[in-house]
């Protein structure tokens, strides 16, 4: 084992926790002032409930001993069992220990995003209660099928560097069928739903931005060249969607606003997760040029169209990028880049990991809607109804589920 | 004739008063986010901060909207279509007060009087 290795890789494990926090300002920021609290508070819960499942299931489920390639078992219970000296896979530079730390963040940061879509109307217990479900039903088998030693997903020869199946697509998929389920909020397109913070909007988005660097370098679980490659397509794609979210803001409205450019950061952080340590440097730019426009159409048009109330567009932003994103790792990987890859791009006249890729995709949300529907059901047994009253949801989340009050010293119309 | 309707109303009643009043044709209005309480001092509950319960809540937010209207029957117009939107029948609804006004000026055209509470 190279102590460099591991130092690097336990660093962007921190790096990737930290993301968390910079979510929860991200969401906490977009909300309503009577929201604030109930918001920051879904998205950081994850904390709690992910690192406490993971150890004492939840890294065995995701990557103890394969059954089926969907799933793994409880050997690993209470990670009795994980090695501090023996990588997880033959050859990764890293013990099973790191390899399970630096997984346990991206299960703490995966439910979080889903809250995104709900804020502002759905009980804190029901939420709770799915989140934990959630883990179980979907993120432990997508993470086995994707990372796991002789996962189906990896099998079929698909690849996903850095989570755009397993966190994103998963998440945001989620996050659409649950805000469906849940139905708008009582003021939808009849009060205005001012952005209560856009500093801390930002502040969130830059912070997320930080972490994503270990989130993607980190993939490579070794400090090399690799890691250093995913580095930079993770940097070039979230300034260039950064550019283009700006482009569409003046195009459709003439003046650029803040939180689109962060919006759109996030967007091309999204869109090179899949493919950040298979796709060519320049790849990344036209990742990250195109997936703006595409999440700012979603968001904008399809959204408005469609009239579901994605409050926070957790489904137009996680959702659609982590989906291009994993059409565009189709078209562009390149396995000089990295040999995890069974095949060329399309790009480079190679249809077979693009099919793959197109598979995964599908079947990703295929268990993401299945597994929705499933934790609903169970969340509704064991809470009751899942939403707040009308009138619970008028006084705001902050004071009817928790008691608090984001500013209490405040006066200003919300 | 000019008057001033004053109401005192819970903070998640504001949309539904504006709406009334929209569909009464009133438009013009100042709002404002206030602090108080009624004859009960507030609120019954405690605050609940880390365990401990904390002190009694006695002012609570609310939100006032003036109104100036031009008549007595807008004037009682006005009042029962706030008391209707801002009702919910428990205590801390709020409550409504009138005063007349001696003058008023739009500060744009100099009209006075009734001219100038009136849309041009």
């Amino acid at each position: 084992m190279d102590s460099g290795n591991i130092g690097f890789v336990m660093i962007c494990a921190a790096l990737v926790f930290f993301m968390t926090p910079g979510l929860s300002c991200f969401y906490g920021g977009l909300v309503r002032r009577k929201n604030a609290v109930n918001t920051m508070f879904t998205s950081v819960v994850t904390i709690a409930t992910g690192i406490v499942m993971w150890m004492l299931f939840g890294y065995s489920l995701s990557f103890g001993p394969d059954h089926g390639g969907v799933i793994g078992d409880f050997s690993w219970f209470g990670l009795e069992g994980v090695s501090l000296t023996e990588p997880y896979i033959e050859g990764q530079g890293i013990p099973n220990m790191v390899f399970c730390l630096f997984q346990m963040m991206f299960a703490v940061i995966t439910p979080a995003l889903i809250t995104g879509s709900v804020a502002g109307r759905m009980k804190f217990k029901s939420l709770f209660t799915f989140l934990v479900l959630w883990s179980f039903v979907v993120y432990y088998p997508m993470a086995h099928m994707v990372w796991g030693d002789g996962g189906f997903l990896a099998k079929i020869g698909s690849v996903d560097f850095a989570g755009g199946n397993v966190v994103h697509i998963s998440s945001g998929i989620t996050a659409l069928t649950l805000c469906i389920l849940l139905g708008k909020r009582y003021d939808y397109k009849r009060a205005n739903y001012k952005i209560h913070n856009t500093p801390m909007v930002a502040l969130g988005a830059f912070i997320l931005l930080f972490g994503w660097f270990g989130f993607n370098a980190g993939s490579a679980l070794a400090a090399d060249g690799l890691a250093a490659h995913a580095f930079v397509t993770t940097a070039v794609s979230s300034a260039a969607a950064m550019l283009s979210w700006m482009f569409c803001d003046v195009v459709v409205n003439k003046k650029p606003t803040f939180v689109g450019a962060c919006t759109g950061m996030v967007a091309g952080l999204v869109g090179i997760t899949p493919g950040a340590g298979f796709v060519p440097v320049w790849a990344a730019l036209i990742i990250g040029l195109t997936t703006s426009p595409i999440c700012f159409f979603m968001i904008s048009w399809v959204k408005e169209k469609f009239g579901y109330d994605d409050a926070l567009d957790a489904f137009g932003c996680h959702g659609v990028g982590g989906i291009w994103g994993g059409i565009c790792t189709g078209l562009f990987c390149k396995v000089s880049i990295n040999d995890i890859g069974q095949g060329n791009g399309l790009f480079f006249g190679d249809i077979h990991l693009f099919l793959a890729q197109l598979a995964s995709i599908g079947i990703t949300i295929v268990v993401a809607v299945a597994g929705t529907l499933i934790c609903y059901g169970i969340t509704r047994l064991v809470t009751g109804k899942i939403r707040v009253t009308e009138r619970e949801e008028r006084v705001g989340l902050d004071r009817s589920q928790h008691g608090e009050s984001a500013y209490p010293s405040f006066n200003g119309l919300d | 004739m000019i008057i001033k309707v004053e109401a005192m109303i819970r903070e998640e009643k504001l949309e539904d008063v504006l709406d009334a009043l929209a569909a009464l044709d009133v438009h013009g209005m100042t709002c404002y986010q206030v602090m108080g309480c009624g004859t009960q001092r507030g609120f019954k509950e405690y605050a609940y901060v880390r365990g401990h319960q904390q002190v009694e809540i006695q002012m609570l937010p609310k939100i006032k909207i003036e109104v100036l209207v031009s008549s007595e029957e807008w004037e009682k117009k006005t009042i029962d279509a706030i008391q209707k939107a801002a009702y919910t029948g428990n205590i801390g609804d709020g409550k409504i007060f009138s005063y007349d006004v001696r003058e008023a000026m739009r500060i744009r055209t100099k009209e006075t009087g009734y001219d100038a509470i009136q849309p041009e």
